[in-house]
C-alpha cells in the first residue's frame, strides 16, 4: 500500500475541522460548501500539511479560518494573484482559492481571466451569490439586470457576467457549476476540480440568507427543480426532467429543449455530454442556458488536458539548466567580459 | 595598430558624451565605448539618457538620445558633470547638448546633416557651422554620412544598411582620440554579426574609416591617454544597477538557500530586472510576468508564504499600485522585497528620468499604521549589495523591505568587483521546524521580534494567516482593543530594532566639520564629487550618504551634532529633510533641492555649499 493511500485512508473529515468558530449567518449557503470540501480533502491522498486555501475579501473568503490546513486570507480581490505566486512557488501543494461574485467578477475580475488562461493548477471555489454581502447588500456584477439593491433603488442597468462564458473566453480547461442546496453533488464537484491538472472554475449558486435570499430558489425549489436543472455527465445523454424525458438537441447551432415521445424524437436524438471536447462552443451554450427558455447546467460543463502553467515553467527550468553553462551565481557573474586587476 | 606621431597628452579624467537621433545608435555607441575603456582599466560610470518614445519624431530635441561616459585613472562616482568631448550626430542634439560642452572641449559632428531643413527642425534660426557660435571649441566637422557611405562603397550595401554604422564612424574618431585598440569593438561585431560577414566587415570599415579621418584630416588634434585606475585586486565587469539589483537577490537566493521568486510587471526604468531574472532560468529563478502591479506584488505575497524569497520589482506609479499589498505583507509579517526604481513624478511623469520622489511613499503610502523598512542603494554597483542585504533584512526580520534605486543609478553602469557569492555575510531564514511544539504563528523571537516562517507543506505547523489583526501568539482574528495596540507596536518596534542589525553610518571626510552634507541614495556620486571638490579648497565639509532610510542607523545624531550646519540635498522637494526633521527635530536642516529629472551637477552643489560656508 502506498504512502497516500494509508494517508487517505487514516484522514475523516473531522480532521479538517478547524477550531474556530464559524461566523457565517445560519441558514447561509456557506455552511453546506464548507461541508462538502471538508468531504473530499481527505479523499485527495495528501497530507493536511499539503493543502493550501486562500481567499480573498467577502464573506466567502473566511472559508480558510474554517479549515484545518495552511491558510491564507489576503485582500479584496486578489486571492488568484496571492495563489498564483503559491502555486509557481510550490507546485506539490493543493490549493484551494474561496471567493465570491464581488471578489473574483469585480475588483478581481483580471486575476480571473488571466489565471484561467495561463492554467495554473489551482481548485477555485466561486461562491455566486449576486449581491455583496459582507458590505450589505450592494449589487454585484452577477446581479441579474433590474434587480433592485441598495445601490439600485431602482433597479440595475447593467448586464450581469456569466461566470463560465469568462472562464471559456479565458481559454478555461475546467468548468464546473453546482448549488449549496446539493452538497452531495458538490462533493463530488470539487473531487471531479481536484482531478483536473490546471485551473478549475468551480461556480457554486449560493444562497445569501440575509441580502438576497431565495436568489437562486426559481431553480431549487422542491416541486420544479427537476424540470429547471439539468446535471450533466460526461459521456451520458443531456437528459432531465421529473420524468427524464427531457432532453436537448442541436437544432442548426443552437441548443432546444425537447421531449422524447413528442415531435417525432427518440432518446437516440438527445445529445450526449462529451466534457472533454477541446471546442468549447456546445459547453459555452451550456453555460448560458437559462430558466424559463432552458433548464440551468449543473456538473461539469467542460474539463479537457493542457499543460499547468507550473509544469511548464520547471520543464523549462530543467531545459535551460541542460543548455546554460552558468548554474551558480558565481558562474553568472563572471560570465561575458570581464577583467583581471593584479 | 596605425603608427602616429601626435602629441599624446594624459589626463586624470575624462567625460565624452555621445549624442543623436533616437535611431542613431547612441546607446550602442556608448556601450562599446565603455567596453574599450574598461578594456584599457580605467574605472568609469555611465549615464544613458533617451526619450520615452521609441522612435520620436526625427531630428527634433524631443528625439535626442544621449549616453555619457566618464572615465579616469581614479575612482570615479558619477557619470561627470560637463563634457570634454561631444559627439553629436545631427543638429538637434548639438543644441540640445552644446551647454553641457566644457569651453575648449572637443566637439565632433556630422557635418552632412547640418542641411537647412534639420536645422530649422533643431531650432536654430542660422546653421551653426556658418556662424560663430562653436568658435570656443575645438570643432571636428565631419562629413561623416558621406565617408561612411564612401567606406563600405565596395561591399554593395543599401544606403539605408550602409548609413547605420555612422555612430562606428564616429566612435572611430573617438578611438583616435584616445589612442583605443579596435579589438574588444571587432569581437562584439563578430560575436553579434557573426551570420552577416558583409555587416561585420562594414562596421570594421566604418570604424578604421573614422580613426583614419581623425588622424589625417584633424591631424593637428592632440589625442589623450588616461592610465588605468589602480584597483583592488580581483575580477571585474560593467554593470548597471538594474543588472546589479537582479544579481544581488540572485546571491541572496543562493546563499540563504531559498528559491527566488519575482512577481513583476513591465515599467520604465524597472523592467531590466524582470527581463534578468525571466533570463536566468536555469539558476531555478521562478520569475513571473504578471497581469498588472498588483498581481505582481500579491503573487510575490502568496510565494512568500509558500517559502520563496518572494520580489517585486516596480517604478512609482506602480508602488501606488501596490500599497494595499505591502500593508498585507506588513500584517502577515511576511518576506517580501519590493524595488521602486524611482523616476520622474507624479503620475506618469517622466518616466525615463530620475529623480527621489518617492520617499515618502515608500515610508508611508499605506493604510494604517505601520512601518516597513526602507533602503536605497546610492551607485550602480552598490545595488548589489543592498538588494542583497533588502533580502536578508526581509527573511531575518519578517518584514517587507522597500529598496530604493533610481533611474539614474538603475541605467548607468560602473566597473564593478565580482564578489565571489561565499565572501557574502550569511543570510538565516527564521524558517520554523516541523512538530515544534512551541511554534505559534505570531509568537515572537525576543531579540529581533520577528515572528517564525512555517511553510506550507511543514508537518505540525498548519496555521492561518491574513490581512485581519491577528492576536498576539496565536494568530486568531482578534478585534480586541488591546490587543490591537500591542500587535501595532510590537509591528513597529521590529522594524526600529533593525537599527541594531545595520552598520554605523559612515562619514566621507572628517568626522566634525562646519558643513555636514546630507543625502542619500543614487546623488552619492555627485554629492562625493562636490563635497571632495568644497574639502579640497580647505574647507570643512564632510558627507554623509545614506542607505538605510527607516530604520536610521543609531549614530545618525551623533554624526549630525558634530557639525555647525547641515544640508540634505535630495532630487525632490524635501521628502528626505522633512523625514529628518521628524525624526531628528533638535537639529536645524537646509536644504538643496532639484527637480529637473536630472542627476545633481557638481558645480551646482559646490556653489550652494560654499554660499552656506560663507554664512557661518
Amino acid at each position: 500500500m502506498s504512502k497516500d493511500a494509508i494517508i487517505k485512508q487514516e484522514l475523516t473529515k473531522d480532521d479538517f475541522v478547524s477550531d474556530q468558530v464559524v461566523k457565517w449567518c445560519p441558514g447561509c449557503g456557506d455552511h453546506a460548501i464548507l461541508s462538502a470540501l471538508e468531504n473530499v480533502l481527505p479523499q485527495l491522498g495528501k497530507r493536511k500539511e499539503d493543502i493550501l486555501i486562500i481567499s480573498g475579501i467577502g464573506c466567502s473568503s473566511r472559508f480558510p479560518y474554517y479549515v484545518n490546513t495552511y491558510g491564507f486570507h489576503g485582500i479584496h480581490g486578489r486571492a488568484l494573484a496571492i495563489a498564483s505566486g503559491a502555486r509557481i512557488s510550490n507546485p506539490d501543494l493543493s490549493i484551494w482559492v474561496a471567493t465570491g461574485d464581488g471578489d473574483s467578477m469585480a475588483i478581481g475580475g483580471n486575476h480571473f481571466i488571466h489565471a484561467i488562461r495561463r492554467n495554473l493548477d489551482i481548485n477555485l471555489m466561486l461562491f455566486n451569490n449576486e449581491i455583496y454581502g459582507l458590505t450589505k447588500g450592494q449589487y454585484s456584477p452577477t446581479t441579474p439586470f433590474g434587480q433592485v439593491t441598495k445601490t439600485s433603488p431602482y433597479g440595475t442597468i447593467e448586464s450581469p457576467f456569466e461566470p463560465g462564458e469568462l472562464c471559456i473566453g479565458a481559454q478555461g480547461t475546467f468548468f464546473a457549476r453546482g448549488i449549496d442546496a446539493n452538497p452531495k453533488a458538490l462533493t463530488e464537484i470539487f473531487l471531479a476540480s481536484a482531478r483536473h491538472k490546471g485551473m478549475s472554475v468551480v461556480e457554486i449558486l449560493q444562497n445569501c440568507v440575509i441580502f438576497n435570499n431565495g436568489a437562486h430558489k426559481h431553480l431549487n425549489d422542491r416541486e420544479n427543480k427537476a424540470d429547471r436543472q439539468l446535471w450533466l455527465e460526461h459521456g451520458k445523454r443531456m437528459l432531465f426532467g421529473k420524468e427524464g424525458n427531457k432532453g436537448l438537441i442541436l437544432k442548426g447551432t443552437d441548443l432546444q429543449v425537447v421531449t422524447i415521445g413528442e415531435n417525432g424524437i427518440s432518446e437516440a436524438d438527445i445529445l450526449i455530454h462529451d466534457a472533454h471536447s477541446t471546442n468549447p462552443i456546445i459547453h459555452l451554450q451550456l453555460i448560458r442556458m437559462r430558466y424559463p427558455e432552458f433548464p440551468v447546467a449543473f456538473g461539469v460543463i467542460r474539463d479537457v488536458e493542457k499543460p499547468s502553467y507550473e509544469q511548464l515553467m520547471v520543464e523549462q527550468i530543467k531545459a535551460v539548466q541542460k543548455k546554460s553553462p552558468y548554474l551558480t551565481a558565481d558562474a553568472l557573474f563572471r560570465s561575458g567580459t570581464t577583467w583581471e586587476v593584479e | 595598430m596605425i603608427e602616429k606621431a601626435q602629441k599624446i597628452i594624459e589626463l586624470d579624467e575624462v567625460v565624452v558624451k555621445f549624442v543623436g537621433d533616437s535611431g542613431d545608435g547612441m546607446q550602442l555607441t556608448g556601450t562599446l565605448f565603455s567596453d574599450n575603456t574598461a578594456s584599457v582599466g580605467n574605472d568609469f560610470a555611465t549615464f544613458p539618457d533617451y526619450p520615452s518614445e521609441i522612435r520620436p519624431p526625427h531630428n527634433t530635441i524631443s528625439g535626442v538620445s544621449g549616453f555619457q561616459i566618464h572615465f579616469g585613472q581614479k575612482p570615479v562616482h558619477s557619470s561627470g558633470d560637463v563634457a570634454d568631448v561631444l559627439v553629436a550626430m545631427n543638429p538637434a542634439s548639438l543644441r540640445a547638448n552644446l551647454k553641457n560642452l566644457k569651453p575648449g572641449g572637443t566637439l565632433i559632428l556630422d557635418a552632412d546633416t547640418f542641411i537647412d531643413k534639420a536645422v530649422e527642425k533643431a531650432g536654430y534660426m542660422q546653421n551653426p557651422l556658418e556662424d560663430e557660435s562653436l568658435k570656443d571649441y575645438h570643432l571636428i566637422a565631419a562629413p561623416i554620412s558621406r565617408l561612411t557611405k564612401e567606406s563600405v562603397s565596395e561591399l554593395g550595401l543599401d544606403n539605408k544598411v550602409a548609413m547605420k554604422s555612422r555612430n562606428m564612424f564616429a566612435l572611430g574618431i573617438t578611438y583616435y582620440l584616445f589612442n583605443r585598440d579596435f579589438a574588444p569593438t571587432d569581437q562584439y561585431f563578430e560575436r553579434k554579426f557573426g551570420k552577416n560577414p558583409l555587416i561585420v566587415q562594414a562596421n570594421k570599415s566604418v570604424l578604421r574609416a573614422g580613426y583614419i579621418y581623425a588622424e589625417s584630416v584633424a591631424a593637428s588634434a592632440t589625442t589623450y591617454t588616461v592610465q588605468p585606475a589602480v584597483l583592488p585586486k580581483g575580477t571585474y565587469r560593467n554593470i548597471t544597477g538594474n543588472i546589479a539589483t537582479a544579481w544581488g537577490f540572485i546571491a541572496a537566493a543562493e546563499r540563504s538557500g531559498l528559491e527566488l521568486y519575482l512577481g513583476s510587471y513591465p515599467i520604465t526604468p524597472a523592467s531590466e530586472i524582470l527581463v534578468e531574472l525571466e533570463k536566468q532560468r536555469q539558476l531555478n529563478i521562478k520569475a513571473f510576468q504578471a497581469e498588472d502591479e498588483i498581481a505582481g506584488i500579491c503573487s510575490a505575497i502568496g510565494a512568500s508564504f509558500a517559502g520563496s524569497l518572494a520580489l517585486t520589482s516596480t517604478s512609482g506609479p506602480g508602488l501606488s499600485l501596490k500599497s494595499e499589498a505591502i500593508g498585507l505583507a506588513l500584517m502577515t509579517e511576511l518576506p517580501l522585497v519590493i524595488v521602486d526604481v524611482q523616476r520622474g513624478g507624479p503620475s506618469t511623469g517622466l518616466p525615463t528620468k530620475t529623480e527621489q520622489s518617492d520617499l515618502m511613499q515608500a515610508l508611508y503610502g499605506r493604510n494604517g499604521e505601520g512601518q516597513v523598512v526602507v533602503l536605497a542603494a546610492s551607485s550602480a554597483t552598490n545595488c548589489f549589495y543592498f538588494a542583497y542585504q533588502a533580502a536578508k533584512l526581509a527573511v531575518e526580520h519578517m518584514t517587507p523591505v522597500i529598496l530604493l534605486t533610481d533611474g539614474y543609478i538603475a541605467n548607468g553602469s560602473e566597473v564593478f568587483r565580482i564578489p565571489s557569492v561565499a565572501d557574502l555575510p550569511d543570510i538565516k531564514p527564521r524558517l520554523a521546524k516541523a512538530n515544534d511544539p512551541d511554534y505559534a504563528p505570531y509568537r515572537r523571537d525576543e531579540a529581533t521580534l520577528a515572528r517564525s516562517w512555517a511553510i506550507p507543506g511543514t508537518e505540525g505547523l498548519r496555521h492561518r494567516i491574513g490581512g485581519l489583526e491577528k492576536e498576539d501568539i496565536t494568530g486568531s482574528v482578534s478585534h480586541d482593543p488591546d490587543n490591537h495596540q500591542k500587535m501595532s507596536e510590537y509591528r513597529d518596534a521590529k522594524v526600529q530594532r533593525i537599527a541594531r542589525y545595520i552598520p554605523q553610518q559612515e562619514v566621507i571626510g572628517e568626522p566634525e566639520g562646519d558643513l555636514l552634507v546630507v543625502g542619500w541614495g543614487g546623488t552619492y556620486g555627485a554629492l562625493r564629487n562636490a563635497v571632495q571638490e568644497v574639502q579640497n579648497e580647505g574647507k570643512k565639509v564632510s558627507l554623509c550618504q545614506f542607505n538605510y532610510i527607516n530604520p536610521l542607523p543609531e549614530n545618525t545624531t551623533e554624526i549630525f551634532s558634530r557639525f555647525k550646519r547641515i544640508v540634505v540635498c535630495e532630487l525632490n522637494f524635501g521628502q528626505f529633510v522633512n523625514y529628518l526633521r521628524i525624526r531628528h527635530p533638535e537639529f536645524t536642516y537646509a536644504q538643496y533641492n532639484k527637480l529637473k529629472g536630472l542627476p545633481f551637477k557638481v558645480s551646482e552643489l559646490t556653489k550652494k555649499f560654499n554660499q552656506i560656508l560663507e554664512e557661518i
